[in-house]
């Protein structure tokens, strides 16, 4: 029988949630046996090749193109889990959601202290995606059906985690492996 | 005062002395109820309504309301579970509350409430207001970010400090903390010694250059949900 | 002749002997005198009255016809709510932003203002507006723009009036073109001449009821309300008879009655009509009452929208007081001493909650009290303290004149008595409506020329949402309890819009105090916000009920308690409304997540479109 697979992205963080996947050291010959990974910055795949049960996402959405990696995902995978606290709640990137973009982005660009900009232009090369008027939580942009607090999430909460999915239970963290730091 | 009233908290007999609330009661008692806003000492207010339970099957606040022989009070249900789950994630969406890089991390009674209910994101909108925080005070912040307007920080400097720095303005969305000054916290006599500095439940009223002092693992809520030294002092009495 | 100068701030406060508990009053005179309640009058507030500023402040940023901020010498409220908006509401304001040539909450160089506000009370004659005191009703857009360039001449409301409304509305006191528009239910094609019950709306002939009531002792007035079964007409419908007995027999020489006059529930405006009409029927209720409980002292808190009636009813005060009907001795019969004095609101929904408006009475902002203490035991400045609605009290001078037996003949065992309905909306006669209890909602609507009515809002905002499978049902408070609002929807209108419209009302009327309605009605109005734009899903209707419940039993006061009612009511009963806005996407994607809106503005910075919409 086939194993299941797994895909997993960072949209917009800070890969810090996949250190702490990796985290769960030798354990993750545990999950390589149990499963497959499909795309993921582990293998480097950029789409996903097959059906997968598992999609986990690091991050939440700043950008037109995480919302495309996003909606992938949830099209590709039976199981979506937010992981850590960007894709749970927005994290660091959303405290530019205080400021209004233009506000944002003149301030980075043309007005801030130290920066050197002479032909005032906003980036705009056709390869960078557009940037989203706020940075969404991945549940306000596709149905997520678990959430993983924390930044990051502990090892022990992510293995958990895997392991009640991949046995087919419901995931429930126990008190002490639901952080929001 | 002899503990002459008796009453029950989810079926449990509770010795009462008349005057107290439900709270004190139930705290007494060895019986934790959520709460936010109610801190022992303070005039009771009734407004984060995270402890509300039913009486005789009214809901009430049980800060506010006092106890009565032969009342039934409801605490530990599956309503009043999921109603205090609410009034927590509409405070978490209502403000902007990044616990990765506060200060009251692990201290904070808000998130220590998020914890001890299990939540692990807000269903609710995030509505990212825009707020102010407040620096001038060469000892002292004010993080609008982080206020919940429960009102400890209002009524310690009145009642404890005899004091009156703080109080609210607007009303509705719109209502939020403001100081006893045209400007800002420097102008007022605020000092780093007030007890209303410390009676905030979240980040939003800090000592300046305090911080991040306990390390991970030790702080008061890492291990032991919010209320475990209500439940377990009474243990110990026993 | 010497230039008169404005009175002083500290001047002001001296006027009311510097007590903190008159603190409304000195910040509505600095509001009237000065066009704010700036920074430095907060402060020099402060001092006169020896309290912190930020409590002044406080006060000044809760009510909204106080500002810190400078206002014009004129100031146009245009009301909002949903009956005005149905009656070309964008067309008036649009005609005001464009002859003013400002925006909402904006200044015009000439100092005129404009702004909106909820409803005053005008229903029956929407749309319509404050010009500063100064109601003017059934505007249309010239209307509009013709009251801007009149102003612009002589910067007077008064003289915005020319056609004089009826009854005392024309009074030289009052001077208004307010209407009562006290309809008869005759008027209707095909009505019933029969009996038709007038209690509230009698005409009054003091000293009678006055006379009889202190002819007996108070706890056989007392008994008397009790045999009637009279039930508070605010909505709550508590037992008059035992909320006066309470508040006698709680210890304590020195207590009060007040009489609720911040009809604020929208779509409700009898207590106007009552107040313009049957004054005396109110005062001598509570002059009752006052004889009834024990006390001396009563207070009016009259609405900030209805000040244009103040002075009229400082007379009729002045009038009772030369008649012996109040002050020392009343009627000369050596039994009692009461007075009225008349309390102004300065706009806050909230303060008709009787608590809240208790602390309003005390010169705070105006935020609930938590219960217990009852008013009954520790209401206003700590005395026991009884609070009728206005028609409560017109109910107990019919009672008093006519005898209990006479009253309980009409309406049920329940409800006895009559209900003053004020209706507005689609229907041919709008106005005040006098109905026994236990008539039936179809009867009612017939009267007032909407039986095409699609869906009837009964009690107002915070009432419910009906529709024609429930027009069998009675006025009663054992059915439908009302505090007297219906508005009446036709068939063309959208039911969603009017739940956003009380929604949108509750959020800014929200005291702010506890957080189920604080940030409940913000989420609840976003919620519906997502389901009008088609962005809705099923489980977005699930979590506007959860968070409903939780709104309806952990909010602190009755506003909290009731601000869900508009959402809760119409998924009981319009459910197939939602039921048509809301899907599920097959491919899970969440729907109220709108990626073209949301790269909108990097479109217009970069210049280049999205390559993912």
């Amino acid at each position: 029988m086939a194993k299941p697979r797994i895909a997993t992205t960072s949209l917009a963080g800070c890969f810090g949630c996949h250190m702490s996947l990796l985290d769960i050291d030798d354990r993750i010959l545990q999950v390589a046996e149990l499963v497959d990974f499909d795309r993921s910055p582990i293998v480097d795949f950029k789409r996903i090749t097959a059906r997968c049960a598992i999609g986990l996402i690091e991050g939440g959405c700043c950008n037109e193109e995480n919302v495309e990696v996003l909606r992938h995902f949830r099209k590709n995978c039976d199981v979506l889990v937010s992981v850590g606290d960007c894709a749970t709640m927005g994290g660091i990137p959303a405290l530019r959601n205080l400021v209004p973009l233009e506000e944002c982005l003149r301030e980075a660009y043309l007005e801030g202290p130290t920066v050197h900009n002479p032909e005032r232009r906003m980036p705009d090369d056709k390869e960078l995606p557009l940037l989203l008027d706020k940075v969404y939580c991945c549940h306000e942009v596709v149905k997520i059906d678990y959430h993983l607090p924390g930044c990051p999430p502990s090892a022990d909460t992510i293995f958990r985690a895997l392991v009640a999915l991949l046995s087919g239970k419901q995931v429930d963290l126990p008190y002490g492996l639901i952080k929001f730091d | 005062m002899a503990n002459d009233i008796s009453f029950t908290i989810d079926g449990v007999e509770v010795a009462a002395a008349p005057g107290q609330t439900i709270i004190e009661a139930a705290e007494a008692a060895g019986i934790y109820i959520p709460r936010l806003c109610h801190k022992p000492g303070l005039e009771p207010f009734g407004g984060c309504r995270v402890c509300t339970v039913k009486s005789n099957g009214r809901p009430c606040s049980a800060c506010t309301q006092p106890v009565a022989p032969g009342m039934v009070v409801e605490n530990d249900t599956e309503e009043l579970r999921a109603l205090r789950r609410d009034l927590v994630e509409l405070l978490f969406v209502e403000g902007n509350h990044f616990c990765m890089f506060c200060e009251k991390s692990g201290h904070c009674e808000l998130q220590a409430l998020a914890y001890r209910f299990g939540i692990a994101a807000p269903r609710f909108d995030y509505t990212w207001p825009a707020r102010q925080v407040d620096m001038s005070h060469p000892d002292i912040l004010v993080d609008h970010n982080r206020c919940i307007l429960c009102g400890r920080c209002v009524r310690t400097s009145r009642q404890v400090d005899g004091k009156n720095v703080f109080q609210f303005v607007g009303r509705g969305h719109e209502k939020r903390l403001a100081v006893n000054a045209e400007a800002d916290l420097g102008a007022t006599d605020a000092a780093v010694t007030d007890a209303a500095v410390g009676a905030c439940p979240v980040g939003a009223l800090l000592k300046k250059r305090i911080g991040f002092a306990t390390p991970v693992g030790r702080r008061p809520y890492d291990e032991r949900p919010i209320g475990t030294d209500i439940e377990t002092a009474a243990a110990r009495k026993e | 002749m010497a230039a008169s100068h404005p009175p002083t701030v500290p001047q002001i406060c001296a006027t009311f002997g510097n007590d903190p508990t008159r603190l409304v009053d000195i910040a509505r005179q600095v509001q009237e005198t000065y066009g704010h309640v700036g920074p430095a009058s907060i402060d020099a507030i402060g001092r006169a009255l020896r309290i912190p500023r930020v409590e002044v402040e406080s006060l000044v940023t809760f009510y909204s016809f106080l500002s810190k901020q400078p206002k014009g010498r004129v100031v146009i409220r245009l009301c909002n709510d949903i009956i005005d908006r149905m009656h070309g509401f964008d067309q008036v304001l649009a005609a005001f932003t464009a002859e003013l040539g400002i925006g909402v909450g904006q200044t015009s160089s000439d100092g005129i203002t404009l702004e909106t506000t909820a409803c005053i009370g005008l229903c029956d004659q929407a749309p319509a507006a404050l010009v500063n005191d100064v109601p003017v009703t059934e505007l249309n857009s010239d209307r509009a723009r013709q009251i801007v360039r009149e102003l612009r001449k002589h910067m007077d409301p008064k003289q915005l009036v020319t056609k004089l409304g009826d009854g005392n509305n024309a009074h030289e006191l009052v001077r208004s073109m307010v209407r009562n528009n006290i309809r008869r239910h005759s008027d209707a094609e095909g009505g019933d001449n029969g009996a038709e019950p007038r209690i509230v709306l009698s005409p009054h002939a003091p000293p009678e009821a006055l006379r009889k009531a202190l002819s007996i002792s108070p706890a056989e007035v007392i008994r008397a309300i009790k045999t009637s079964r009279l039930r508070g007409r605010g909505g709550a419908g508590f037992p008059t008879g035992i909320k006066w007995e309470f508040t006698r027999a709680a210890p304590g020489a020195r207590k009060v009655v007040i009489c609720n006059a911040d009809e604020g529930e929208p779509g409700t405006f009898k207590d106007r009509v009552l107040l313009t009409e049957r004054p005396d029927r109110v005062f001598a209720g509570m002059t009752i009452a006052g004889y009834a409980i024990g006390a001396h002292e009563g207070i009016l808190y009259l609405r900030a929208e209805y000040a244009y009636l103040r002075p009229f009813l400082e007379m009729v005060l002045q009038r009772r007081r030369q008649a012996g009907l109040l002050g020392p001795d009343l009627l000369g019969k050596g039994k009692h001493t009461f007075d009225i004095r008349i309390q102004m609101g300065a706009g806050a929904y909230v303060c008709g909650e009787e608590t809240a408006l208790i602390t309003s009475c005390e010169g705070r902002r105006g935020d609930p009290k938590n219960r217990p203490p009852f008013p009954a035991q520790r209401g206003y400045l700590g005395l026991p303290t009884t609070v009728n609605n206005v028609e409560t009290l017109c109910a107990v001078t019919k009672i008093m004149e006519e005898g209990s037996a006479t009253f309980c003949e009409h309406g049920s065992k329940q409800s006895s008595g009559t209900k003053l309905l004020s209706i507005s909306g689609d229907c041919l006669r709008p106005g005040v409506y006098e109905v026994v209890f236990g008539t039936p909602l179809r009867r009612v609507l017939a009267m007032a020329g909407a039986e095409n009515a699609a869906a009837v809002q009964i009690g107002g905002p915070s009432g419910q949402m009906v529709g024609r499978d429930h027009y069998d049902r009675t006025i009663c408070f054992d059915d439908l309890a009302t505090g007297g609002a219906m508005m009446v929807f036709g068939p063309q209108r959208n039911l969603l819009e009017v739940v956003h419209a009380f929604l949108d009302f509750f959020a800014d009327e929200s005291c702010g105090f506890c957080t189920p309605c604080r940030v409940g009605t913000v989420q609840l109005k976003r919620l519906i916000e997502k389901v009008m734009a088609g962005r809705g899903e099923p489980a977005d209707l699930e979590t506007m009920e959860q968070i409903g419940r939780t709104m309806k039993t952990a909010s602190r006061c009755g506003l909290g308690q009731t601000a869900a009612n508009p959402v809760l009511s119409t998924l009981k009963n319009f459910r197939p409304v939602y039921m048509g806005l809301v899907h599920t996407d097959p491919d899970g994607y969440r729907r109220g997540f709108d990626l073209e809106g949301a790269v909108r503005t990097s479109e217009t910075l970069t210049g280049r479109a999205s390559i993912h919409v």
